[in-house]
C-alpha cells in the first residue's frame, strides 16, 4: 500500500503547477546568473582575485564552468529552500484545506504509510531538483564557458584545484546538498501534519531557516551551545569539498545532523498525523 | 432469521476541548438496512460518522464495525466501506478519471480502468472521464463521488448529506441510486441526511440524534405508525365536514382549518372511509394528503 500510495504522491506532484514553478524558477534564476557572468564575469573575477595579484598572477580561463558551478551553488543554496518548501510543505495540509485528506484517512492505507509516501515523493522531488540544479550549473555553464581549474576563495586562503580532481568533488558536493535540501522538504512535511492551510507550514518553514541562519550568525555566547545542532548551521557543509585537505570528521559530523533532523522530523510526523482528528 | 449486525454504536462521546460535540450516541446496523441517521445541525451526525470511519478518535464508548473494533483491524474494515464524508471532495487539477484511480489504488481491492469507465457510466459521468474536476459542477462532483465510492465494491456505504446542494432532479438521481444499491446488490447503506422526505422514502431504520445523544431508534415504519396522521383536507364546506367526521370517527380529532382547509388527525386505516364518508354526505374533497410525518416526529422529538 506505501508503494501505491507513492505512486499516487507522485501523479499529485506531476499534475500540480507549482511543482513546475519551482524548475522553472531555477532555471531562469540560474539563466540570469549565467547571462551575468557571461555579461560582466571578467570584472567580477578581478574584483575577487584584486587583492592577491600582488603576489599571485593568475593564467589561462579562470572564470571556467567549475567556478561558476560554485557560484551558482553558494548563491542558490540560500534559495532554492523555498523552491522545495513551496511543494513538500503543501503534501499533507494541502490535502487538508483541498478536503481531500478525510477521503485518503477513511481508505484502507495506515496513516503512517500515507505520511511515508509523502515524504518519499517529497525526497524524489527534492532529488530532481538537486540534479536539475547540478545539470544547469555544471553542465550548461561548461558548455558556455568552458573548463579549466577551479580557484576557490576559502577563510584560510585561495585553494586551487585542478581540473581532474574537481567533478568528484562536486559529486559529493552535490549529495551533501541533496541532503540539506532533503532536511528542508522533511521539516516542511512535517509542519504540514500540524497544518490544515497549504500556505502556514511553508512560511513557516522559511522563517525556521531564516530564525535558525540569524541564531547561527550572531556572534553571541549565549547561542554557541545550540549553534552545532542547527541543521542551518551544516546546509554549507558541501564547500567542505573544496577544501584542501578535505576535513572529512566535519563533513561526517553535518551529514549525521542533517540526517538525525530527518528521522526526528519524520517521526514527529508521523506520530502528529497518527494522532489528528481529522474534522477538516 | 436475525440479521447480521454490520454497524454497533455503544455511548459514544466525543469532546474537541471544552465542546462536547458527541455525549452518548448509540444505534445498530442490521446487513441490508438502509439506516437514516437523522439530527438538526450540530447534533453531533458527522462526528459520529468521522469515528465510524476513524478519522475521530472518540473519548469514550465502542464502535464495532462487520463484528470488529478499529483496533487491530483498520485496514480490513476499512476496505469494505465506501463513503461520502459531507461533500466529496478531489484533486482539482486531476482529471475525475485519475482521481479514482488514485482513490481505487489505496481502496484495498484490484480495480482496472474499465471498471472506472463503467462506473463513471454507472453514475451518470460517462465520457467526463477525461475532465479535470475543477469544471465539474456540485452535482457532477457528488455523482462521482457516489462513484468513488463504490468502486472496490464496499459491504458498507456510509453517506453523509449525499443530497446537499442538488437540484431536484439529482435529488431523485441519488435517491434511486441508493435504492438500486439496496434492492439490486444488498448493499447496507448508512445515510445521514436533512432531507428527512428522503429518509422517509428510502430508509427502514433510522435513528434521531439531538444534542450529541441518540434519542430514538428503530424501524421507520414502526415509529411512524405510532404516531398519528395528520390529514390535510382541501373542501368546498369545512362545517358540514367536521360533523360528518365527529360522527363517523370518534377518535379523530381536529388539528388545524381555514375558509376551506382541513386538518385531521386520524388512524392511517380510516383515511379511505373519511374520504368515503365526505363524498357520500355531497361534500366536495378537491385534496386529501397526508402531511409529512417524519418531519412532524422529528421535530416532536428535537423539541422535547
Amino acid at each position: 500500500m506505501l508503494l501505491k500510495n507513492t505512486y499516487n504522491e507522485f501523479v499529485k506532484i506531476l499534475a500540480k503547477p507549482r511543482s513546475y514553478l519551482g524548475i522553472g524558477a531555477l532555471t531562469l534564476l540560474i539563466g540570469v546568473i549565467l547571462f551575468a557572468m557571461k555579461a560582466d564575469g571578467s570584472s567580477f573575477i578581478s574584483f575577487v582575485t584584486a587583492s592577491f595579484e600582488q603576489t599571485l598572477s593568475f593564467n589561462g580561463n579562470i572564470l571556467n564552468g567549475n567556478l561558476i558551478a560554485f557560484i551558482i551553488l553558494q548563491m542558490l543554496i540560500i534559495h532554492i529552500p523555498l523552491l522545495v518548501a513551496l511543494v513538500t510543505g503543501d503534501l499533507i495540509s494541502g490535502e487538508a484545506a483541498m478536503g481531500t485528506v478525510r477521503m485518503l484517512a477513511s481508505k484502507p492505507i495506515s496513516r503512517t504509510s500515507i505520511v511515508l509516501s509523502k515524504f518519499i515523493a517529497g525526497a524524489v522531488y527534492t532529488l530532481i531538483l538537486t540534479v536539475w540544479l547540478g545539470f544547469l550549473a555544471l553542465i550548461v555553464a561548461k558548455w558556455i564557458f568552458g573548463t579549466g581549474d577551479l580557484i576557490v576563495l576559502n577563510s584560510d586562503g585561495l585553494v586551487i584545484l585542478q581540473e581532474q580532481d574537481i567533478m568528484w568533488r562536486y559529486g559529493l558536493a552535490f549529495l551533501v546538498a541533496f541532503l540539506s535540501l532533503l532536511t528542508i522538504s522533511t521539516l516542511s512535511i512535517c509542519l504540514s501534519a500540524f497544518a490544515d492551510n497549504s500556505i502556514g507550514p511553508i512560511v513557516s518553514t522559511m522563517a525556521i531557516i531564516i530564525l535558525f541562519t540569524i541564531i547561527g550568525s550572531l556572534d553571541v555566547s549565549v547561542f554557541d551551545s545550540i549553534k552545532p545542532y542547527l541543521f542551518t548551521t551544516h546546509m554549507a557543509s558541501w564547500r567542505s569539498f573544496f577544501e584542501d585537505p578535505i576535513p572529512m570528521s566535519k563533513i561526517i559530523e553535518s551529514v549525521v545532523i542533517l540526517l538525525a533532523h530527518n528521522v526526528i522530523l519524520v517521526v514527529v510526523a508521523i506520530v502528529k498525523f497518527n494522532k489528528k482528528d481529522i474534522t477538516s | 432469521m436475525e440479521k447480521e449486525t454490520v454497524i454497533k454504536v455503544e455511548q459514544l462521546a466525543k469532546s474537541f476541548g471544552s465542546f462536547q460535540a458527541v455525549k452518548d450516541v448509540s444505534f445498530t446496523v442490521g446487513r441490508g438496512d438502509v439506516f437514516g441517521f437523522l439530527g438538526p445541525n450540530g447534533a453531533g451526525k458527522s462526528t459520529t460518522i468521522r469515528c465510524l470511519l476513524s478519522l475521530i478518535k472518540p473519548n469514550a464508548g465502542k464502535i464495532e464495525l462487520f463484528g470488529k473494533s478499529y483496533a487491530n483491524n483498520r485496514s480490513e474494515i476499512l476496505s469494505k466501506i465506501g463513503s461520502i464524508i459531507e461533500k466529496p471532495d478531489f484533486y482539482k487539477y486531476l482529471s475525475a478519471q485519475k482521481n479514482l484511480e488514485i482513490f481505487a489504488r489505496i481502496s484495498g481491492a484490484s480495480v482496472s480502468k474499465s471498471q472506472i469507465g463503467e462506473m463513471l457510466e454507472f453514475v451518470g459521468l460517462a465520457g467526463r472521464g477525461g475532465d479535470k474536476i475543477g469544471g465539474f459542477s456540485h452535482g457532477m462532483k457528488q455523482r462521482l463521488g457516489i462513484a468513488q465510492t463504490l468502486l472496490h465494491q464496499p459491504d458498507l456505504i456510509i453517506l453523509d448529506e449525499p443530497t446537499t446542494g442538488l437540484d431536484p432532479q439529482g435529488i431523485v438521481e441519488i435517491r434511486n441510486l441508493i435504492l438500486r444499491l439496496k434492492n439490486e446488490q444488498n448493499k447496507t447503506i448508512l445515510l445521514s441526511s436533512h432531507q428527512l422526505s428522503e429518509i422517509e422514502l428510502i430508509a427502514n431504520r433510522m435513528v434521531i440524534i439531538n444534542k450529541g445523544k441518540s434519542i430514538v431508534e428503530g424501524e421507520v415504519q414502526d415509529l411512524l405508525n405510532a404516531q398519528e396522521l395528520v390529514v390535510h383536507l382541501e373542501i368546498d364546506a369545512v362545517a358540514q365536514a367536521k360533523q360528518v367526521i365527529s360522527n363517523h370517527f370518534s377518535t379523530a380529532h381536529f388539528v388545524g382549518e381555514t375558509a376551506n382547509e382541513l386538518e385531521v388527525a386520524i388512524e392511517k386505516n380510516q383515511v379511505p372511509l373519511l374520504n368515503k364518508a365526505l363524498i357520500e354526505n355531497g361534500i366536495s374533497v378537491f385534496a386529501l394528503e397526508p402531511k409529512r410525518k417524519l418531519e412532524d416526529f422529528f421535530m416532536k422529538i428535537v423539541q422535547s
